[in-house]
């Protein structure tokens, strides 16, 4: 597509921009706006009462309701605020997880920068964020905002370890650190996906099976915490640090934060649908091969794509709404003693494995 | 478990200066003890065995009012001389008995030793009475208001002649 | 070269999320160490006792529901039997045992609230909706009998100021069959759930020596392992007809006297308040609810120390009277004041988080620490 464009248009960036910012950005925007309709929806009914149902049918332009709230909202610097760096914390929050997105493959046709190292890639622009966390709690001159951005700084690094030890486990078994590559192996039935042992025939496939569970239960876990959810989610305590490190921000500014924390979740919640759980991938193979019409077959992967991103982030949101809230030195010691060592394990595990 | 009148005899055995009389008011009679040597007698109550009190289950301060009633040229009425008294509640956990101690002090100079010491609970109890009275808690830790604002001057609230001021920090006090 | 460090001093102020009302905590800390909290209070002083010196005894009890408002009930009842000691007043049987059921349910609610928040302070958002689902229904109980639902101005001296209401039983045994397997539910979701044993096991341990000179009072004297309640050791109203166990703590998950053990003894509380109202509901009697008391209640000139069992510890009242219709002197011994004294104690040497969760497990209402 961005070849089409480029050959069109005749410039690189607008191609670019059209090709692959665009329709991620359409993507996101409706997603963050229904995701936080969903998470109020979900967590009403687990909690026995109803949530909104006012604004619209059911509630459903309450989200449409809050955008045109905050954008009207004044825009409120502190006063001993260091305006640079407070201006720039949101941007930089949003563009981390926004740019993740360029390499997750939407479907068999779609993908926004096709590129070899796909998930580096998306490993190395999410530790943006961190930076923007860290410039957010500091420029707002509030001790517990500075509280909860070095709290957020020291889990979001710790978590990245055993995050990027299961996906080296996963580049061993595939091949190749491309997401499009590692959902096309794991061809269109589910029995080929690899947390069921990938699309390998023979013994090797049923030996990997418990292995690829755990790196799963992992990467799940580790990626809880990069996004700052429950039970990860002290930079944003409620309870000890009224909201941590955006306690500050209003308006525009705090909805940026937002949007980029449930586009951080479904962003977070790809990868692990691709790595495990086949991408874009439909388990019983497709519609359109059966009946012929060739053209609706990377219609159904993204609806497959979607379905699943959006189970895994509902999962992130039940655990939210049930589980309490680890403290900071139990995070750490859960992550360093005990995800970093069973991430090793299974690394090598799985290595002696694929040799056989 | 002892009764209060047997309690009296042994403190008035042990503290004959100190204690000074049993008064058998109802419902509860009420033991008067010198304000200076209360220290020494919850002491010897809360250690000895036989008495074993073990909780302060409270200190309050009273306004006896028994003093001068005097009118002043704007019509309130001060009082001049008289107590103020402390009641100390003890209870014993293991024995299951409780007495009542009282002290009284001067209104103009009400120092009374603190028993803070002994028990720890009395830290509070022995702000709030200074607070709401102006008993000066002698040896007592960190002796300051508790209740009203750290700079209130105008006085000490639950004495029988406190009168409201007129303003606080700026801010109109009658409504 | 030397670092020169500073500890930081954070504010936990009046306004915060969770410190239970308005609290200031001035919290010093070494990174996230903490070295020392102490508390300001005073932000609630409403003068309380000074106005008691103005009223007559009966105009009294509203003010006291509004101490602990979370347990309004209780602090009426500690004030009607402290005044029926003290003008030697006997009640007919049946006022005593509605004036149980009452205590009883009231304790049931005020637990509830200090769970559910407890919960909210960990960050376990949902039990804290579950206990008030679940208090809805003792408040809509109470609305039947005296149309208030949280200051009831309800045991007045001498009797009650309502009947039970015909539906009141029926409603309340359907309360009670509801009741019990949410106690079950709550289990499995907080109380025994990792991380909140994580969080609340061997933090804030208090022994029990330390407890008894602090005179703290109620379920945190309990989870220290001492078995002292006051419907039992210093018998009030119609307590000793009925047969419930004391719970106090073991440390099951942890030390003696830890947050976790706190937490449990409340949990426990809960299920024996249902034992006793079931019992009390059985076994009351017909009759008259009000006494024949002088019009104008005045008192012997005298003293008197009553005290019961709160939800949150030992509610004493200390009333002198001059012989005249108002008190002279009323105080009023709140267990949230004596329970706070200890708590700078308990959290030397912990983290910032554990600040929280240890306030929680102390369970205090400002309304009865400033009155």
């Amino acid at each position: 597509m961005y070849n089409l464009l480029n050959n069109i248009l005749g410039n690189e960036y607008l191609a670019t921009i059209i090709a692959v910012a665009l329709p991620l950005f359409i993507f996101i925007l409706p997603y963050a706006l229904y995701a936080v309709y969903g998470e109020r929806k979900v967590s009403a009914f687990m909690q026995d009462r109803i949530g909104p149902n006012r604004a619209g049918y059911q509630g459903l332009l309450q989200s449409v309701a809050d955008i045109l709230k905050l954008i009207q909202k004044e825009d409120i610097i502190p006063n001993e605020a260091d305006k640079k760096l407070f201006n720039l914390a949101p941007v930089l929050v949003f563009a981390g997880s926004y740019a993740a997105f360029a390499a997750i493959p939407f479907s068999g046709a779609y993908i926004g920068a096709d590129i070899d190292l796909g998930l580096f890639y998306i490993l190395a622009i999410s530790s943006v964020v961190v930076a923007g966390i860290l410039m957010g709690g500091w420029a707002s001159n509030n001790k517990y905002s500075l509280l909860g951005a070095m709290r957020s700084a020291a889990q979001i690094i710790s978590y990245e370890i055993p995050t990027a030890l299961v996906v080296l486990t996963m580049v061993m078994v595939t091949g190749s650190l491309n997401l499009k590559t590692i959902s096309e192996l794991q061809t269109a039935y589910f029995w080929n996906w690899n947390i069921l042992g990938g699309a390998f025939s023979g013994i090797e496939k049923f030996l990997l099976i418990p292995f690829m569970i755990v790196a799963f239960v992992i990467i799940y876990i580790s990626t809880l915490a990069e996004v700052n959810r429950v039970p990860f989610d002290i930079p944003e305590a409620e309870s000890e640090l009224v909201s941590g490190f955006h306690t500050e921000y209003s308006g525009m500014k705090f909805a940026m934060f937002f949007l980029s924390e449930y586009a951080n979740m479904f962003a977070v919640s790809a990868i692990v649908a691709a790595l495990f759980f086949g991408g874009y991938q439909s388990p019983f193979g497709y519609l359109g091969n059966t009946i012929g019409i060739s053209w609706f077959v990377p219609v159904e992967q993204l609806f497959w794509f979607t379905i699943k991103g959006l189970f895994f982030v509902f999962v992130q949101m039940w655990l939210r709404w049930t589980l309490p809230r680890l403290r900071v030195d139990q995070l750490m010691t859960v992550c360093w003693k005990y995800m970093i060592p069973y991430a090793f394990a299974n690394l090598i595990i799985v290595g002696l494995i694929t040799l056989i | 478990m002892k009764t209060r009148e047997e309690i009296f005899n042994s403190l008035k055995q042990e503290f004959p200066r100190d204690v000074l009389e049993f008064q058998n008011v109802p419902v509860e009679p009420v033991i008067t003890v010198n304000p200076l040597a209360i220290n020494k007698i919850c002491h010897f109550l809360r250690d000895v065995e036989g008495f074993e009190f073990d909780t302060l289950m409270c200190l309050s301060g009273i306004d006896d009012a028994n003093g001068e009633k005097i009118t002043e040229a704007d019509g309130t009425v001060t009082i001049k001389g008289g107590v103020l008294s402390v009641y100390y509640h003890l209870y014993s956990i293991k024995l299951n008995h409780k007495v009542t101690l009282k002290v009284s002090a001067s209104r103009e100079n009400p120092e009374v030793e603190s028993v803070e010491s002994i028990w720890k609970c009395a830290d509070w109890h022995e702000r709030e009475a200074y607070d709401m009275f102006g008993f000066i808690f002698l040896h007592h830790p960190d002796l300051r208001r508790i209740l009203m604002p750290y700079d209130w001057e105008a006085g000490y609230p639950l004495r029988k002649d406190y009168k409201n001021p007129e303003f606080y920090q700026g801010i109109k006090i009658p409504y | 070269m030397a670092f020169k460090t500073e500890e930081m001093i954070l504010n936990m102020g009046p306004q915060h999320p969770s410190t239970h009302g308005v609290l200031r905590l001035e919290v010093e800390l070494d990174g996230e160490l903490i070295i020392s909290v102490k508390p300001h209070i005073g932000y609630l002083h409403r003068c309380f006792e000074k106005h008691c010196e103005a009223m007559t005894y009966p105009q009294v009890i509203p003010y006291t529901d509004r101490m602990d408002y979370l347990a309004s009930m209780y602090n009426n009842f500690g004030y009607v039997v402290t005044m029926e000691r003290f003008l030697n007043i006997q009640v007919p049987e049946r006022v005593e045992y509605i004036r149980v059921i009452m205590g009883e349910l009231q304790r049931i609610a005020s637990h509830l609230v200090a769970l559910g928040t407890y919960g909210v302070d960990i960050g376990a958002f949902t039990p804290f909706l579950y206990c008030f689902r679940d208090r809805e229904k003792i408040l809509s109980l109470f609305e039947m009998t005296c149309g208030a639902r949280l200051l009831y101005n309800y045991m007045w001296i001498g009797g009650l100021s309502h009947d039970l209401h015909p539906d009141f039983i029926p409603a309340c045994k359907e309360f009670l069959r509801y009741f019990k397997p949410n106690i079950t539910e709550l289990n499995n979701l907080l109380s025994f759930n990792k991380i909140f044993i994580e969080r609340t096991a061997n933090v804030g341990i208090l022994p029990a020596e330390t407890a008894i000179n602090y005179g703290v009072t109620g379920p945190n004297l309990r989870g220290s392992g001492v078995k002292y309640d006051l419907r039992r050791n210093d018998q009030y109203s119609v307590y000793d007809r009925f047969d419930f166990e004391i719970p106090v703590g073991t440390g099951a998950n942890g030390t003696l006297g830890d947050c976790w053990d706190r937490y449990y003894v409340r949990v426990r509380e809960m299920e024996e308040s249902i034992k006793i109202i079931e019992q009390a509901l059985e076994q009351l009697p017909e009759g008259d609810i009000n006494t024949a008391i002088p019009k104008r209640i005045k008192p012997p000139a005298g003293s008197i120390y009553g005290r019961v069992e709160n939800p949150k510890g030992e509610l004493g009242y200390f009333i002198m009277s001059d012989g005249s219709t108002s008190p002279y002197r009323l105080k009023v011994r709140g267990p949230s004041f004596v329970n706070m004294t200890v708590f700078s104690e308990l959290c030397k040497g912990h983290l910032v988080a554990d600040v929280i969760a240890i306030l929680g497990s102390i369970d205090i209402v400002l309304g009865e620490i400033d009155r």
